[in-house]
């Protein structure tokens, strides 16, 4: 056990420091930027006068390095600074949005995670039958269309057309759970049907390759029932590869939805991250990216730690 | 006291007679609204119904937003200033500048000296009254080093601000400027109570702020304490940041929304043909422009200018980008709804002859021109260019389009390379719109035009209050730039906004959409 505690340490480590190095990369990357954080500000309309008082207000005559490092040190006390453009703190601006962000990730997820599980289970039970080759090519076709294109398509029919859900997910602060979730239901679907394909496929593969394998014929010879084959020997085994790839849709839930945010008008991370790239908020960009870069980092730790635990190899190495 | 009076005044006063207010209703392209423009028509689409809630989907909303009127920019932002605020003067309908916080104003015989006379017994959301100092803090927010106002580089030509009593405003200028009660209407100038929190959303409005999620929702609860009859209907307003136009449509569609902002041109006419939906069009100032560095060779030759001007086939751009929703324009920046247009400066057309042998005057041999676009102007400026490539080729003029970024757009390529593509929103007066793009000191003399005779010119008529003498000198503007200016401007916008059909009185204002972004104090609703 005290190896598993290394190892695991181990991992944070690398952790943090790939967070760091992320911190860096973004940096410069917002340096590189075309246009000056100033006039940016404040657009078209920026007169000299303005541009002047707000460099001089931001402190941009200092160093990259040492803004950077201003910056740097604050978030290690958990202080991410103010908005350069609002003025407002960032932690207030962020919250909210990494809220609605995860309440989107988290329903979609509920749907389609159990629901790839599932379809890719039965896929590889029945494989090669009808409900395979069905699932493939409808979960395929799901995958292949770009997914503001499947939000159109669902607004389409479920709000123009048969008006069950709104079009745009509108949430009042006074909203209970189920209106909520009765705001959210279109852009939920939209994001489940753009992450189970990949997920059902991959637990499909999984489990298909680990139901070749001889062990498992030789509990079919010793007539262990189909359920306890799949459920006991066959979906252990497969749980590495499943992990990893629910964990990579999960990432992609929280980070990488901005087209379906943008296309429900859903207040959430992507669309503060693309402000914030536009106004030249260079706080909340990094803000942003690191809160990116912890879920990223720390879902696919978790999927490490959950493939270790599951693989006696991996969990007693040598 | 009713809006209407104002243009009543107006009326009173000759600045505008009968007949061409309804020449200008006319031009305006109005929908549904022409009516409510005239004052004595305006009783006959009914009396207002009060009651009922809007949600307005509106564009430009940003997570950095704040309520702060002084950084306003997008229509989002002068949307929700003027559900909680008011200026000292109002943009009319048709135009013309009608009070509002200020009663009445006077000129001083040079028009340097300016008493603005502020209504009385009007109330901040907080219960304190109007008085004049919270008019003169409000706009010294816009004055001085430093100054972060969008409106800073107006209020430079004010020279001393002073209360004469607890409710007359003198203001003192640099030199006479006969639009200065235009200038009140910037929205940024909406007023504020004195040493209060710019961004606290606390004012003399229709509409107080209840909830601001910036960006995502405005949320305002009407004032029942608003000084104006009839006006701020409604019993709540929402104002949706929306920034995609098939969201915003859909919305609308299925009654997420009652008003829309922005509609697409490209789906305008499906749109206008759904049932319970109204299609409002604006015209406006709004124009763009293709902006030659008249100090920059091959540019600085006015040959190579009219050459190129007259290469451009408008009604072709106009029809093609902007689906006929706009006029085309004439290379100068007066709109056809300023009192102060041109009529009279022939309208310039594609003429590849002409353009051919002004080319060849110029000493140009078929070498490639570089013309900058980008998708940053406004959508489907990259398509201009290229329609505009074609034009020209058939003159013999080789146009080059080179795609720059969208993003830094403004300040790497506007105003630094010698041929690109521009916008402009309108201003409310051709003396802002000339003052702040064509004067030789013009911080954005995008053109880098200098002409000395055009700027005195400028000044001589920006301080004239004789009306007929005002209209001559800016006419003969219209024609120096039309004729040697760097600019051609082929074509001006409409505004096209959309509402459903219970939305009632939904005001086009020139200048602005979503009757000049005053839509949640003017519409009501049928019920």
């Amino acid at each position: 056990m005290p190896d598993l505690a290394r190892l695991i340490g181990k991992r944070l480590l690398l952790g943090l420091l790939t967070l760091f190095a992320v911190s860096v990369l973004v940096f410069i990357g917002t340096e590189l930027l075309p246009g000056d954080l100033a006039e940016v500000i404040l657009g078209q309309t920026a007169t000299p006068e303005a541009v002047a008082a707000i460099r001089a207000k931001l402190n941009l005559g200092d160093p990259a390095v040492l803004r950077y490092w201003r910056w740097f040190s604050g978030v290690l006390v958990g202080d991410f600074g103010n908005s350069l453009a609002s003025g407002r703190p960032i932690v207030t601006v962020l919250l909210p949005r990494l809220q609605a962000t995860l309440f989107l990730a988290a329903t979609a997820a509920v749907i389609a995670v159990p629901l790839a599980i599932a379809l890719g289970l039965l896929s590889a039970l029945w494989r090669d039958r009808t409900f395979d080759k069905t699932t493939s090519a409808a979960t395929l076709a799901a995958i292949s269309m770009p997914e503001f294109f499947i939000g159109y398509l669902l607004v389409y029919v479920f709000a123009v057309q048969l008006g069950w859900f709104p079009a745009i997910s509108r949430i009042s602060p006074s909203a209970g759970f189920g209106q909520k979730l009765w705001a959210i239901a279109l852009p939920a679907l939209t994001l489940t049907l753009v992450t189970t394909g990949h997920m059902m496929r991959m637990t499909r593969a999984a489990v298909v390759q680990v139901l070749s394998a001889p062990y498992i014929e030789m509990a079919e010879l010793k007539g262990t029932p189909r359920r306890a084959i799949i459920f006991r020997h066959a979906l252990p085994n497969a749980i590495g590869p499943i992990a990893n790839v629910v964990v990579l849709n999960l990432a992609f839930l929280v980070v990488g939805v901005i087209l379906v945010e943008v296309v429900f008008v859903y207040p959430g991370m992507g669309q503060l991250m693309v402000d914030a790239v536009s106004k030249r908020d260079i706080p909340l960009i990094q803000a942003c990216a690191i809160v990116f870069a912890i879920t990223y980092v720390g879902l696919n730790m978790l999927a490490d730690i959950v493939s270790i635990l599951a693989n006696p190899r991996l969990r007693h190495p040598r | 006291m009713n809006a209407y009076s104002g243009y009543d005044r107006m009326l009173r006063q000759g600045g505008l007679d009968r007949r061409s207010f309804g020449k200008l209703a006319a031009m305006l392209g109005a929908s549904a609204s022409v009516g409510a423009m005239l004052p004595g028509a305006a009783r006959a689409q009914g009396e207002p119904k009060k009651g009922g809630s809007v949600a307005i989907g509106a564009t430009g909303g940003a997570t950095t937003d704040s309520l702060n009127p002084l950084l306003a920019t997008a229509s989002i932002h002068q949307l929700t200033s003027f559900m909680w605020g008011n200026c000292l003067v109002e943009y009319g309908t048709d135009g013309s500048a009608v009070p509002e916080l200020a009663e009445s104003w006077e000129p001083s015989p040079d028009a340097k000296t300016w008493r603005f006379n502020l209504r009385k017994g009007v109330t901040f959301h907080d219960g304190k009254e109007l008085d004049a100092e919270d008019v003169i803090w409000t706009l010294n927010q816009s004055r001085g080093e430093g100054s972060q106002s969008g409106a800073a580089g107006i209020m430079t030509q004010v020279k001393d601000l002073r209360a004469d009593g607890s409710h007359v405003v003198v203001v003192e200028l640099e030199e006479g400027n006969a639009d200065l009660p235009y200038l009140m209407t910037d929205y940024h100038l909406v007023i504020m109570q004195k040493d209060s929190d710019p961004a606290s959303g606390i004012g003399t409005g229709g509409y107080r702020i209840t909830e601001f999620d910036p960006g995502v929702r405005i949320f305002g609860e009407r004032n029942e304490n608003y000084f104006k009859t009839g006006r701020a209907n409604l019993d709540s307003v929402e104002i949706v940041g929306i920034a995609d136009p098939a969201a915003r449509t859909a919305a609308l569609q299925t009654g997420q929304i009652q008003i829309m902002e922005r509609v697409d041109p490209k789906t305008v006419d499906l749109l206008g043909k759904m049932p319970g939906v109204t299609i409002h069009r604006a015209a406006g100032g709004g124009h763009y422009s293709m902006v030659m560095r008249c100090d920059t060779a091959p540019f600085d030759n006015n040959d190579f200018r009219l050459g190129l001007k007259y290469a451009a086939d408008r009604e072709d751009i106009l029809a093609k980008i902007l689906r006929g929703l706009g006029r085309v324009g004439n290379d100068q920046p007066i709109p056809v709804t300023d009192p102060f247009f041109a009529a009279d400066l022939p309208q310039r057309t594609y003429d590849p002859d002409k353009a051919r042998f002004h080319m060849k005057k110029a000493g140009y041999g078929g070498e490639k021109i570089p013309f900058s676009t980008s998708d940053a102007p406004f959508a489907g400026a990259v398509d201009a260019a290229v329609l505009y490539q074609q034009h020209a080729a058939a003159a013999g003029i080789n146009i080059d389009v080179i795609r720059e970024p969208a993003d830094g757009y403004w300040n790497d390529v506007w105003m630094k390379k010698p041929f690109c593509f521009t916008f402009w929103g309108g201003r409310p007066t051709a003396d802002m719109m000339m003052s702040i793009a064509y004067h030789s000191k013009a911080a954005w003399n995008e053109s880098y035009w200098f002409r000395p005779d055009f700027d005195k010119l400028l000044v001589q008529a920006r301080a004239e209050l004789d009306r007929p003498k005002r209209a001559q000198m800016y006419a003969e503007l219209q024609r120096m730039i039309n004729e040697e200016g760097g600019e051609l401007i082929p074509m001006f916008n409409d505004f096209v906004d959309a509402s459903t059909a219970e939305v009632q009185n939904f005001e086009l204002t020139p200048q602005l959409g979503l009757c000049g972004m005053r839509a949640p104090e003017r519409v009501w609703l049928d019920a």
